[in-house]
């Protein structure tokens, strides 16, 4: 018996579930995935929004600026890459200056920090912009963010904590008797629980369904996105976003925590939140808009394309409430963009504003609010590593060439409380296949490490999915 | 700081080739550093024959071919570091590389020869269309998988691109069991030889779908469905040619790019084969940095890299004895029509030996032609060809007194002969 | 009649043999010569892994020595599928000796010394 189930490993659930772990609390994260932060936390801009766009008074606009304020704590309790490099909001035609002003007035309602600049100043900054650039609204407090590391790693904060996850396990009905929620899944396995929190992204929409009719709907909108390799740290330093439109922020280009460029999304409704297809017709046009801002982006360079469903509320703001017929049910509904810079306000409004109000809260002595540190050889000097190398050889062995990522990386993942068990997963916590080959060289390996780490023969190897084997049959096999 | 006159980068065949080339110069002073467990490369896991016809004028297969190099390599005594995986050239050619037993190692080399091989396009660069199953790999992949691991990857396969792995992939595929459905090639012609069409999918009536590519792949967990259509002369689909395929594999044999990334940070142009600028010696913009082999621009023989290796030893050798003056007179190389590249870009033409070669790709396949060396606007050599194809690399030997020293500008182009 | 693309060289020539075994469509002699020899006794040399116990590797590539009769390929492949060598081995060593009786060697291609 649980005091609380969180229901999705997201970056949502991760961020509760480690908030809930500081109380004396018996927790259960229940994910149906392999892994933690494998859905709508996968496929983002990775992007820590600074609050220029929400809608003053929204719940948007409050919980977008106060989690981005929480990021350099928890970027360093989690040992998380964290950027607070800024973002340009950039006007390209003299029809859009009112528009920037409108933006810059809004900011300041929701508290944001921001500058308009003339075309000279910005281009000072960026000189890749679009030469003919009128002016730009300049955000100082936006920031890049690793959403896998930061989910991965408030997880395995949580479950350091105490918290029990529990993956592969989909949610397929709840009841409730008397004060106890019966949480079952496709496994057959019956979770029961005081109170529940519904953080399950796309699909938070049928998991409230579970237990009441509901009044909103999530609409899939998909974000189609290149990745750009890190062939040079110059395309642009700051996130460089387009006027928003009712779609959404636009079409942005952006750097990453890893060095590579992101440039997208698309916003497109879909039918099927499943659906995370990529087409020609779309990434042409995110290839075209972002050009317009800046025309030198090296498309050649693309390394990957992906798209990621965002759960867009029909309420057109998040949905964070306790169910109409009982507050044991907390429902976290659609958290799109900007979801992840709300993220850790998101944690903390759940739990100080519902969970308290239904169960005592008493903080546990022994919380540690920090992550194992991981070992981050790139900021060693040669003589650390080498130190480093001598004790443990495996650092000095290069899994990854692209990404330049060591056995040593890999192995100490494989002893984290949230292990992983896919190449996805250690493509996550370890960049290994995140580069330009895209594991071409390194998957084979990286399954290998996977198989002898979980006592497993290689084609039962997981890409990500379920039967998603990575190789499905044994050569020369009698079968 | 270790010293060493020259460091070579990759210890594949275009590595082994050139080490033992600057051995034979004399050169004695030589580390080679290379990634893998062993000297090869990736012929370690390229099973078949056919490797060696004109080096050793004998059909070998890819472990057979990098095994004479290596031993070789082991009987000169010529120093090597293998799981060495080098992270950064400085741009004064310090070479770093780091392994599990030294740790973190600063080579300050005096010349370096980079011969890293080559990547394989992927999905992600060629921004295949649809959903992002497992069962998708590139035919280097699936290749190591099966050759070297053990493991079949999949069943039912369908490959994308006709370049000699994928072809090569239909046939060991087959052989080991699975069932390969078809080859679908964008261009109105094959990107692998003809030899290949013949012996990899003839031989097991497998059909190659010419102006065709994959408009969608389907499979939410693991590859289910593969659609291929027709495209127009503007690579645009074809409406109503859609084929689709139940498959649980896709194989990618889509091109290769030079893994040219140790360059990325340094000052050295990158040419439209993706790997460095280069003038006669093999030597890219900084002074006493080479290039060779497929890093260079790909090749479609080993051969053929081997001696572009030596090219490059040759020319690593004259810079650390002071030969290479880079003065005088100098030529831009550059293609003409029907050509897609020419190597070298740049020729000191006073410090060519004897013999000078250029290395080209026409852009698409063409029969009856003369292909034209041009000085300004005098033509230096003309050669007919019955029969030229972009799949197959051409190389045009000139001796060094063709060259007027006259015009600055070469170029190389085609006609065909009506 | 039978049709064939030459594979002598690039230029891929399209050969047509009628039931006497004259070529047309050749542009060099050598191209009479291949189809000839495809079509009445097409050979191919086959290149393969078989089982290997070893420390280091599972498999060993092996290859024929001779061509072998192109209708004998998948019998080939059958017999080398039910083969197994242990290691320390070296290139040129014979896995399976005189296979069908067809005067060819399955030979290891790779040394493979523990």
């Amino acid at each position: 018996m649980f005091d609380v189930v969180v229901i999705g490993a997201g970056c949502v659930g991760s961020l509760i579930a480690r908030k809930l772990s500081s109380y004396q609390l018996n927790v259960a994260v229940i994910e149906k995935e392999s892994d933690v932060g494998n859905i709508v936390t996968m496929a983002n801009s990775a992007i820590v929004h600074s609050g220029y766009d929400p809608v003053p008074g929204s719940l948007k606009a409050k919980l977008n600026v106060l989690g981005n304020a929480m990021f350099d704590k928890i970027s360093d309790e989690l040992d998380v890459e964290f950027e607070r490099r800024g973002s340009l909001t950039v006007a390209l035609y003299d029809e859009q200056l009112p528009l920037l002003e409108e933006l810059a007035k809004r900011s300041k309602e929701n508290g944001v920090p921001v500058k308009i600049l003339t075309s000279k100043e910005v281009l000072e900054m960026e000189p890749n912009i679009n030469k003919d650039v009128k002016a730009a609204l300049f955000a100082p407090t936006a920031g890049l963010v690793n959403p896998f590391t930061l989910t991965v790693h408030a997880m395995e904060n949580a479950c350091d904590n105490g918290v029990k996850l529990f993956l592969r396990e989909k949610v397929v009905d709840i009841k409730k008797e008397g004060d106890i929620y019966k949480v079952i899944c496709a496994s057959k396995n019956v979770y029961e629980t005081k109170v529940i929190i519904n953080a399950a992204g796309i699909y938070s929409e049928e998991i409230h369904k579970m237990i009441e009719p509901i009044s909103y709907t999530l609409t899939p909108r998909k974000g189609e996105y290149f990745i750009l390799d890190h062939y040079s740290d110059s395309l642009v330093k700051h996130t460089i976003f387009p006027l928003p439109t009712s779609k959404g922020k636009g079409i942005l280009v952006s750097p990453t925590t890893g060095g590579t460029y992101l440039v997208g999304p698309s916003a497109e409704v879909t039918f099927s939140k499943d659906d995370v297809s990529t087409d020609k017709a779309t990434l042409d046009d995110v290839r075209r808009q972002a050009s317009e801002m800046v025309p030198s982006i090296p498309f050649n360079q693309v390394i990957r394309t992906f798209s990621g469903t965002r759960p867009t509320p029909s309420t057109h703001d998040f949905i964070i409430e306790f169910a109409k017929k009982d507050n044991h049910f907390i429902t976290c509904s659609g958290i799109e963009s900007p979801g992840l810079a709300s993220s850790p306000a998101i944690a903390e409004y759940v739990v100080n504003e519902f969970v308290s109000k239904v169960l005592s809260l008493k903080k546990k002595d022994n919380y540690n609010p920090y992550v194992r540190k991981r070992v981050n050889l790139a900021k060693m000097s040669v003589e650390e590593r080498n130190k480093l190398i001598k004790e443990r050889p495996e650092y000095g062995e290069i899994i990854c060439n692209c990404e330049k990522v060591t056995l040593g990386e890999i192995l100490d993942e494989f002893k984290s409380s949230v292990p992983p068990m896919t190449i996805k997963a250690v493509r996550k916590r370890t960049r290994a296949g995140f580069g330009k080959c895209q594991g071409g060289f390194c998957q084979p390996l990286v399954t290998k490490l996977i198989a002898e780490h979980f006592n497993l023969p290689l084609n039962k190897v997981l890409y990500q999915f379920e039967d998603s084997y990575v190789v499905r049959y044994k050569v020369k096999d009698e079968k | 700081m270790i010293k060493k006159r020259l460091v070579i980068i990759g210890g594949g065949s275009a590595g082994m080739a050139a080490a033992i080339k600057a051995y034979e110069l004399g050169e004695r002073d030589i580390l080679i550093i290379e990634k893998n467990a062993y000297l090869g490369g990736i012929l370690n896991q390229c099973i078949h024959n056919g490797f060696g016809l004109h080096e050793f004028k004998e059909e070998l297969t890819g472990p057979e071919f990098m095994t004479r190099f290596s031993k070789k390599v082991e009987e000169l005594g010529i120093p090597y570091r293998l799981n060495s995986n080098v992270l950064n050239i400085s741009n004064d050619k310090v070479v770093t590389y780091s392994n599990s037993q030294e740790g973190i190692v600063e080579v300050k080399a005096d010349a370096i020869i980079l011969s890293t091989g080559c990547y394989e396009r992927n999905a992600g660069a060629i921004q295949i269309p649809g959903d992002r199953p497992s069962g998708v790999y590139t035919a280097g992949q699936a290749q190591l998988f099966v050759n070297c691991y053990g493991y079949l990857v999949g069943k039912r396969v369908f490959i994308l691109g006709s370049g000699d792995i994928g072809l090569i992939m239909a046939r060991r595929m087959t052989l080991e069991g699975a069932k390969v459905l078809g080859v679908a090639e964008l261009m109105p012609y094959s990107a692998g030889l003809n030899r290949n069409i013949v012996q990899c999918l003839k031989d097991f009536n497998i059909p190659l779908y010419l102006s065709h590519t994959v408009k969608k792949v389907e499979g939410l967990s693991h590859l289910e469905k593969v659609t291929i259509a027709k495209v127009d002369e503007k690579m645009n689909f074809i409406e109503g040619t859609d084929i689709t395929f139940d498959v649980d594999t896709l194989l990618l044999s889509v091109g290769l790019l030079p893994n040219v990334d140790l360059f990325n940070k340094l000052p050295i142009r990158i040419s439209r084969t993706r790997g460095a600028v280069v003038n006669q010696a093999m030597e890219s913009d900084i002074r006493g940095i080479f290039a060779c082999g497929n890093v260079l621009h790909v090749h479609d023989l080993v051969d053929y890299v081997v001696e572009e290796a030596r090219e490059a030893a040759v020319g690593a050798v004259q810079y650390l004895n002071g030969e290479l003056k880079h003065e005088g007179h100098v030529y831009e190389v550059n293609p003409g029509n029907g050509i897609g590249y020419v190597v070298p870009q740049i020729v000191y033409i006073d410090d060519v030996k004897d013999k000078l070669s250029f290395k080209f790709r026409v852009r698409k396949p063409y029969k009856d032609v003369d292909i034209y060396i041009k000085e300004g606007d005098k033509v230096i050599k003309k050669i007919f060809k019955p029969a030229i194809i972009p799949s197959e690399m051409e190389i045009v030997k000139l001796d060094k007194s063709l060259f007027l020293k006259e015009a600055n500008e070469i170029s190389v182009y085609v006609e065909e002969r009506k | 009649m039978k049709e064939l693309t030459c594979i002598i060289c690039p230029r891929g020539c399209h050969l047509v043999v009628d039931d006497e075994l004259n070529v047309s469509g050749n542009t060099c002699p050598r191209g009479a010569v291949y189809a000839k020899q495809e079509l009445t006794h097409p050979t191919r040399t086959l290149t393969t892994t078989v089982r290997i116990v070893s420390e280091k590797e599972v498999s060993l590539p092996v290859k024929s020595d001779k061509p072998l009769p192109k209708e004998k390929i998948f019998d080939a492949m059958a017999l080398i599928n039910k083969t197994s060598v242990k290691a320390p081995i070296k290139i040129g060593d014979v896995v399976i000796k005189n296979i069908f009786g067809l005067d060819v060697n399955i030979v290891a291609t790779k040394d493979v010394s523990r």
